[in-house]
């Protein structure tokens, strides 16, 4: 989960990383009482988990409240890169900034471990810095059991060149920023600019943090930064029903079990969709091994639900789960959602192998509903699935 | 032969008594394989009579190893004690522990990974969020359907459970020599290059499929290690081909991020080193199937 600036930024003082001060408001209005308790000036930054926010008029310096008021009617609602502005931060604005550093800690796949990156040339993309000057960008791998100690944040400084000057107050913040990282449960924390100010002070600007969502059952406060505003309607219903959902654009509904199938399946019909105008995968759907008439009416209901959605597949691989139960959980959900009164009018095209599929198959048939139509190879359902929705 | 499990492997459970550990528990052992324990510290000293079969349940992994020889642990322990378990399975040196759990802190990954790097690399851990492996016929350790196919020459290695088993479907008549569900997590103990090794130096495995999905470089990685060190056939599935940008696919590392973990990108990285990549899993058997056939 992807946090925004000033819900990293709150993360950050939890754990005594130098930041300035700031809060979030979502109606203009509420600028100018933010801009007076700051002393009558503010920085006022759209808040999106999107770059470039600056360049597309999202962050502005208020000299007043009422300009602040002004800034913030402005900026928020505006559309930047695709995500509207649904709060803005107000911050204290920065004292003269003599020098931009960049510092994250990350989860490090490659090598299965974590990795700290910092370098003097902060303020920009580090991508950029890392492909045009690999030197300025210093890399260290951190032990996940030994962690950040002093130690280690003084190697960090050393390996990144950092000033002399400076070097004590980098690491610590760097110390502090570990401290975030594990106490939070992060995958990212990054900090871009880490500013040295003409007090010889170095504070984080601006920051990204990243939380691990499997981590939620020990975070408990984490729920609270979700951000069930920007979220896809559909996603939020699914989500609040424990379904592992997630929208697309298309128009061919997909359900299966497995992460690794149901991504297959998404490939599939996309690839048969091309040979029928087009039609694309509507969702990722991954109702899990269990698979019971429950889920599986939950999981049509959503799909079903979505106005893009004009044909379903169904994909099944019976692993565990015998499919004359995942084939019952079909019949019973199509029952299920008639009975509550949902619209049921969307073709089914289900695909059942594995454990049971003979079963499963034949209680389809048995069953007879008009929506249902049986296509037994994964590739052959694709295709129907892609031409029922293709003639809609 | 085989890879990491065979007809010797003795296996204990970790989490056994849970209803998910009893479930598949009962399954492995009607696959034939050999359960000589179960662990968990407050029903210690007794026994769970599974079919017919009196399943001893000890206190610590290590009493379990000293009392039965095992030397394979299985884990269904819940996300919340999963590091716990994988690290005292560490300390008793058991030479693989599977780590089926779902839903582990990456944290905790990171952790019990280098704690067991620390202790000189004694125990082989596959998962977490794994199906597990099966070497049919044989032994069958983690939660891999025994009755899909048989025993064979094929060596099968994938991040995920059901395209494992999809695959093992489609080429049910030729056989497996073992498959291997790595897991679709970002930390992960045994990689696609782990199983590739085991595969290449393993007299009955004569074709090698590799299924790897979106996100990292796991694939990218596996595909250099293929052109430099594998000379048996490897045939290849990348799934997440339409997956868009910044979206997780179900599996916590399946994400792409910018231009990084793209299903193209793997593709044309394991073309680059001589596999033989399917569009879909059925395209992908008949490779497979084109291939052994000569």
């Amino acid at each position: 989960m992807d946090l925004f600036e000033y819900q990293a930024r709150d993360l950050f003082a939890k754990h005594d990383v130098p930041v300035l001060a700031g809060e979030v408001i979502d109606t203009p209005e509420a600028a100018r009482a933010a801009t007076e308790r700051l002393g009558g000036k503010s920085v006022v930054k759209a808040q999106v988990k999107v770059g470039g926010r600056g360049k597309a008029g999202g962050v502005k310096l208020a000299a007043t409240p009422d300009e602040a008021v002004e800034h913030a009617t402005n900026i928020l609602g505006m559309d930047i890169k695709g995500h509207t502005v649904h709060r803005v931060m107000i911050a204290e604005t920065a004292p003269e900034i003599v020098e931009e550093y960049y510092v994250s800690f990350l989860l490090d796949r490659a090598n299965r471990t974590f990795l700290s990156i910092a370098s003097v040339e902060g303020g920009m993309e580090i991508e950029e810095v890392a492909a045009t000057r690999p030197e300025a960008v210093a890399k260290t791998p951190i032990d996940a059991n030994e962690g950040v100690t002093e130690e280690k944040a003084r190697e960090i400084v050393a390996a990144a060149k950092f000033p002399a000057e400076v070097a004590d107050k980098v690491a610590d913040v760097l110390v502090k920023l570990w401290d975030t990282f594990i106490k939070e449960d992060a995958l990212l924390v990054e900090v871009n600019p880490l500013a040295k100010v003409a007090s010889g002070d170095v504070i984080a600007l601006d920051g990204k943090v990243s939380l691990d969502e499997n981590a939620e059952f020990r975070q408990p406060e984490h729920e609270a930064l979700q951000d069930k505003e920007s979220a896809n309607p559909l996603e939020a219903a699914a989500k609040a029903k424990n379904l592992n959902y997630v929208k697309l654009d298309g128009e061919v509904g997909i359900i299966g079990n497995g992460a690794g199938l149901v991504m297959s399946t998404l490939d599939v019909v996309a690839y048969a969709g091309e040979n029928h105008g087009g039609v694309k995968p509507a969702n990722f759907l991954d109702i899990g091994g269990g698979a019971s008439a429950a889920v599986m009416a939950n999981g049509l209901e959503i799909i079903l639900g979505d106005p893009d959605v004009k044909s379903v597949f169904v994909n099944v691989f019976g692993g565990i789960t015998a499919c004359d139960e995942v084939a019952n959980g079909i019949v019973q959900a199509l029952k299920l959602l008639e009975d509550r009164g949902e619209d049921v009018t969307k073709p089914l095209v289900v695909r059942l192998d594995g454990n049971n599929a003979e079963l499963g198959r034949q209680i389809l048939s048995d069953a007879n509903h008009p929506l249902v139509q049986r296509v037994d190879t994964m590739d052959g359902a694709a295709d129907k699935a892609a031409e029922l929705a293709a003639a809609k | 032969m085989a890879i990491f499990l065979n007809k010797d492997s003795k296996v204990i459970v970790q989490g056994m008594t849970g209803a998910t550990g009893m479930k598949h528990t009962k399954l492995m052992l009607a696959d034939g394989t050999n359960i000589v324990g179960g662990v968990n510290p407050r029903k210690a000293g007794t026994s769970v009579d599974i079919d017919g079969t009196e399943i001893p349940v000890f206190g610590t992994v290590a009493e379990a190893i000293e009392k039965t020889g095992a030397n394979v642990s299985v884990l269904f322990v819940p996300p919340a004690f999963a590091k716990a378990a994988v690290v005292e399975a560490i300390d008793a040196e058991i030479p693989l522990a599977v780590v089926i759990t779902e839903g582990i802190a990456v944290h905790d990954s990171a952790a019990f990974y280098a704690y067991a790097v620390s202790k000189g690399n004694k125990t082989r851990i596959i998962g977490p969020n794994c199906p597990g492996l099966i070497t049919p016929g044989q032994s069958n350790a983690g939660i891999i359907p025994g009755d899909i196919t048989k025993p064979g020459r094929i060596g099968l290695v994938s991040k995920s459970g059901t395209l494992t088993y999809q695959m093992m479907y489609e080429l049910r008549d030729i056989g497996f020599s073992s498959a291997v569900g790595i897991g679709g997590d970002p930390i992960i103990g045994t990689t696609h290059i782990d199983a590739l090794a085991a595969f290449e130096a393993d007299p009955d495995t004569d074709l090698i499929v590799m299924i790897g999905e979106i996100g990292g470089d796991a694939e990218e990685r596996a595909a250099a290690f293929i052109q430099k060190n594998v000379t048996k056939p490897v045939v290849g599935y990348v799934a997440g081909f339409t997956a868009p940008e910044g979206k997780t696919m179900g599996h916590a590392g399946a994400i792409v991020s910018g231009s990084s973990g793209t299903a193209a990108a793997k593709k044309e990285a394991l073309e680059a080193a001589g596999v033989k990549v399917g569009k879909t899993p059925t395209e992908t058997a008949k490779l497979a199937r084109e291939i052994l056939a000569g």
